[in-house]
């Protein structure tokens, strides 16, 4: 298929729009859809993901070498260059000793969440499992309230005040 | 349990069988977890990594809610049986190639397996037949709940369950759906359906083939967000949003290619099918690509003496890995390509 306004290149965008009950199809190419501004999120697994954030923020911290450099994990001994280079963490404490420069990693990875939601073990120690309740309905109280909807708001701040 | 035991016949999630199985050929879903008080695997001892394959082993195999339980020590594995089990997907290509302790539990006839020691410590997995993502995830999550009463996770009240890489931190879960597109490749509509996946956070790879090549049209589709969604809504979204969606699109390419020119859908199919009666000689990557076809043309209507299990059961079957363990010795390329095409032979004349 061609694109519909270069008429030259392939076209491997396709866009289809639906404003008020109308149907219309796009097919371009990559260069006109760029200039039309429409982006496309290309096809990168978490990990490249992951270690390209990881690589930026090395850049960053340049200015300031100290800061992330000497971290290194008591538990396991793991160092922030070899997560970055091996792109596994050494051990389960490293979430909380790396926490400045994995949480916001993780936010995006995670498509801006940065809180858990889900299953919660059985087995776990009361208190764990309601800072893990009070953590989702926190959220949901975040949703409640963009959605201007008070009544359910004020209802979650109580829960979440007795949890407490 | 001898792997030969099972290697001449059909695995539980690819018998044809379950909703939408025309398309969806099976689901998937897994869970990564890791014990509390050990390193994940990257800063794990010899020793350690024993200790861990050990507790793990002894409560999986002591649940008597799966039939069937047995253990294959990976370790100690032969190369030919590592890629067999990777060709059936009970193991992925990272536990075959790791090193160090490790090995797999299978039970319920292939459709529950638990890698130990792969990227992290535990690697649940429980498969199904056509569209079955919510049975999928009650049995996981049944499973999943007894491990637990007797073992400890490493878990966190922010992040969850916490894992080796981050990616997967959070529910730990990953939700594959397994989907035969030939009518999407043939009329060139892959392209929207890959751009539109991408816009939803998910992942697309070839099921067959190495990397993201599609021989045979078999593509699996995942999610790769596990923080902040709950496993229900990801299984949701997946049975009743995008899985449906797509499964409409290939239906409609099917059709009209049918409708425009029967002709051409007929010679296809019917090429494909006399390739494979009649070959001496066949190629994997030829093998899955008429496969495809035929399996397309059963769906449609157009052969009626070959089932869908049939075909399914050849796309295994001709596999390397499959066709040197059925044949009990170590194979070349050329012996493999006359023993795929003897196989074939055997099987649709």
């Amino acid at each position: 298929m061609q694109c519909e306004n270069c008429k030259e290149n392939s076209a491997t965008i396709h866009l289809t729009e639906i404003v008020n009950g109308q149907r219309s199809e796009k097919h371009l190419c990559q260069d006109c859809a760029e200039k039309e501004g429409i982006t496309t999120k290309s096809q990168v697994s978490l990990n490249e993901l992951l270690n390209s954030l990881l690589a930026t923020q090395e850049q960053k911290s340049e200015a300031n070498p100290d800061e992330y450099a000497q971290l290194k994990c008591p538990h396991c001994g793991i160092t922030l260059e070899q997560f970055r280079q091996q792109a596994v963490l050494g051990c389960p404490h490293d979430y909380e000793v790396f926490s400045k420069v994995l949480g916001p990693l993780i936010t995006k990875a995670h498509n801006g969440n940065a809180t858990h939601s889900g299953k919660v073990p059985a087995g776990i120690e009361e208190t764990v499992k309601s800072q893990s309740k009070i953590l989702k309905l926190e959220k949901q109280l975040k949703e409640a309230v963009a959605k201007e909807d008070y009544e359910t708001a004020a209802k979650l701040r109580d829960e979440i005040k007795q949890l407490q | 349990m001898k792997l030969t035991d099972i290697s001449s016949h059909i695995t539980g999630w690819f018998d044809g069988s379950g909703p939408l199985s025309d398309i969806v050929i099976s689901s998937r879903v897994r869970l990564a977890r890791n014990l509390e008080g050990f390193n994940f695997l990257s800063r794990c001892d010899e020793t350690g990594k024993l200790e861990i394959l050990a507790k793990i082993k002894d409560v999986i195999l002591s649940l008597d809610s799966l039939t069937e339980r047995f253990y294959i020590d990976i370790s100690k594995s032969e190369a030919i049986e590592k890629s067999f089990l990777v060709e059936r997907h009970l193991i992925s290509r990272g536990l075959a190639s790791n090193k160090g302790p490790r090995g797999v539990v299978v039970a319920d006839n292939e459709l529950f397996g638990a890698m130990i020691n792969e990227e992290d410590h535990l690697r649940l997995q429980v498969l199904k037949s056509g569209l079955n993502l919510r049975s999928c995830w009650e049995k996981i999550n049944a499973i999943d709940d007894l491990i637990e009463a007797k073992l400890r996770y490493a878990f966190d009240a922010n992040y969850g369950y916490l894992t080796a890489c981050p990616t997967n931190v959070g529910t730990g879960i990953r939700v594959s759906v397994m989907l035969h597109l030939p009518g999407l490749k043939i009329t060139e509509q892959l392209n929207k359906f890959f751009n539109a996946t991408r816009e939803m956070n998910l992942a697309v790879r070839g099921l067959f083939g190495e990397g993201t090549e599609a021989v045979g049209d078999f593509y699996q589709i995942s999610n790769q967000i596990t923080l902040g969604i709950s496993e229900t809504d990801i299984i949701e979204k997946f049975t009743d949003l995008i899985i449906p969606e797509i499964v409409e699109y290939e239906k409609l390419a099917r059709d009209e290619m049918l409708l425009k020119e029967p002709n051409v859908f007929d010679d296809k199919i019917s090429r494909a099918l006399a390739v494979l009666k009649s070959a001496k000689l066949i190629s994997s990557h030829e093998a899955l690509f008429l496969l495809s076809n035929l399996r397309m043309g059963i769906n449609m209507g157009r052969i009626d003496n070959i089932s869908i299990k049939t075909v399914n059961e050849l796309f295994l079957l001709t596999q390397p890995a499959h066709l040197q363990l059925n044949h009990g010795r170590k194979l070349d390329a050329e012996q493999r390509d006359t023993l795929r095409a003897e196989t074939l032979r055997a099987h649709l004349n």
